[in-house]
């Protein structure tokens, strides 16, 4: 296994239970997604792996290594294993694309040289190979906030992807993005992830999306997991379970030839 | 379903805007105790018009006495005097927002621990509460005449200021872009240099120049307690009843005053 969380709970100062006692087990590159309503956890989820939240207890092994015990040092060295992708893209604004690039590499580089922008020849290499690959070659030097939605989050995939990880932690991907980019993205990140080898966490509203993309669905509800399954056997039960009561039948794709149109209230 | 219809325009014609103080009694109570105050306070002023008339006519000779001013006759002591000031404010500037970036971290709530918090918390409403002919006379006493003093104050007075607003700033900064570089591994100095710098940047360029233009004022005043610079030159002027001298200096320290204004509010559109 990839990444083993066992146990994993989260409470919140102002005494709010966010996760309780989540089992989950991603195998070496598994694109998973994890489906939930708003304030489910999802999103305290993959931060918890990373421990830009702590979490209150339980353990979280990523590839051998125990995260929730180490020291300060040791956490920024397992960090760099994690690439983060974030809703609304987190680019550093002023900073350029290529600068929002390379400080992917931050966990590798010492102080000075990331002051400087002194990265080894080989990282820059990287960026434009990878900057390349996503069709972006050509705004290097473009500030950050000078793109659209779309290139901003491909440039957020692109310094995610610059921490050469083992697992994506993606967070609500396309949740700003209209209908269209949101697909490309979506796919983007599954093809990355296949070329590499990643694995990837991947919260998601879009159920219909979710199951377009990722094989393996994960659902949560008020921080506990109440559905793991294959995206084929998600049913409308499924899906109750995991909202709560709605029409279902217009939202899933696969199982909509077995089922009866629904006649509209 | 209601019996009766909703009806929306009986209720826009009842409508009034919230007032500002709910309770009517206490909103015109609150402004009845103001106007009542403004009448009493008005009528304990004591006016001796035959006094301030007297006033105007002094007051008339004594800048007829600025007239013509004279840039010539003591141009090596003003020349002295400015470039004295001019060299306290840039090195205060210099020094002062160098050491107002580490207290300016320190008092950012959401990048420093509680004590250290208040510990740079403390340090900037000290510095800010003392206005710096205090500090001045503080630092002469200390240090002795000369512009030594006056750039010491100017260097703690440039602390409170800057490391005030910096912190503010970075208070408000972007979360989540912190957040990111965070999530990259970064040390705790990449992050202030990667995911904080570039959202305040502007801020302290634009509030360092700014602050500059303030020290260069300053720096005119503190000359009055002794503390060095243009003010010293423009006090021995007056000491010696050297009114044209005195108005030269003026007429000096208000075109450098234009000056550094237009540049550093020049410097402020161009950072943004």
């Amino acid at each position: 296994m990839l990444l083993t969380l066992s146990g994993l709970t989260k409470r919140y100062p102002t005494g709010d239970l966010a996760l309780k006692g989540v089992n989950l087990e991603v195998p070496k590159g598994q694109v998973m997604a994890l489906i939930g309503p708003s304030g489910a956890g999802k999103s305290t989820l993959i931060r918890c792996v990373n421990r830009l939240v702590e979490p209150t207890s339980g353990s979280v092994v990523l590839d051998g290594t125990e995260i929730t015990g180490l020291g300060a040092a040791a956490l920024r060295r397992a960090r760099r294993r994690m690439g983060m992708i974030f809703q609304e893209y987190a680019l550093v604004e002023r900073l350029t694309v290529m600068e929002n690039v390379l400080s992917g590499r931050l966990g590798y580089v010492g102080f000075w040289s990331s002051w400087f922008r002194r990265f080894p020849r080989r990282d820059v290499e990287e960026a434009f190979r990878l900057l390349h690959r996503v069709g972006l070659d050509h705004m290097v030097d473009k500030r950050a906030d000078a793109l659209s939605g779309g290139q901003r989050q491909r440039v957020g995939i692109v310094r995610a992807l610059m921490q050469d990880p083992q697992l994506l932690l993606v967070d609500e991907p396309t949740a700003s993005l209209d209908p269209k980019t949101s697909r490309q993205i979506m796919r983007l990140i599954l093809e990355l992830c296949e070329e590499r080898g990643l694995a990837a966490i991947i919260n998601i509203h879009d159920v219909a999306l979710a199951q377009q993309f990722a094989r393996r669905i994960v659902g949560l509800r008020a921080g506990e997991i109440v559905f793991d399954g294959p995206a084929t056997e998600l049913t409308p039960e499924v899906l109750t379970t995991i909202y709560g009561e709605e029409d279902w039948s217009q939202t899933i794709r696969a199982v909509e030839e077995d089922e009866e149109e629904a006649v509209p209230a | 379903m209601s019996a009766t219809a909703f009806d929306a325009a009986a209720a826009a014609r009842a409508w009034r805007p919230p007032p500002l103080i709910a309770s009517p009694l206490l909103r015109y109570a609150i402004y009845g105790g103001a106007l009542l105050y403004a009448l009493l306070a008005v009528g304990t002023l004591e006016v001796n018009w035959a006094r301030a008339a007297e006033g105007l006519e002094r007051g008339a000779r004594f800048i007829a006495g600025f007239f013509p001013p004279d840039f010539v006759t003591k141009r090596h002591d003003i020349m002295e005097g400015l470039m004295e000031s001019l060299t306290m404010t840039v090195v205060s500037t210099v020094i002062g927002v160098a050491l107002s970036i580490p207290v300016a971290v320190g008092a950012a709530r959401n990048l420093a621990p509680l004590p250290i918090y208040l510990f740079c918390r403390a340090i900037i409403a000290i510095s800010r509460t003392f206005q710096e002919i205090i500090i001045a006379i503080v630092f002469v006493a200390m240090v002795g005449f000369g512009p030594l003093a006056g750039m010491l104050t100017l260097s703690f007075a440039t602390i409170g200021f800057m490391a005030k607003l910096i912190a503010e700033d970075i208070e408000d900064i972007a979360e989540e872009q912190a957040e990111a570089v965070r999530a990259t591994g970064a040390s705790w100095f990449q992050l202030l240099a990667w995911g904080i710098l570039p959202q305040v940047k502007p801020r302290l360029i634009g509030l360092s120049a700014y602050r500059l233009d303030i020290n260069f004022r300053e720096s005119a005043v503190l000359g009055l307690v002794g503390a060095g610079g243009i003010g010293d030159t423009l006090n021995t002027a007056f000491d010696r009843y050297e009114f044209d001298t005195a108005a030269a200096i003026l007429i000096v320290i208000i075109a450098i005053v234009l000056a550094a204004e237009y540049s550093s509010s020049w410097i402020r559109r161009k950072v943004q």
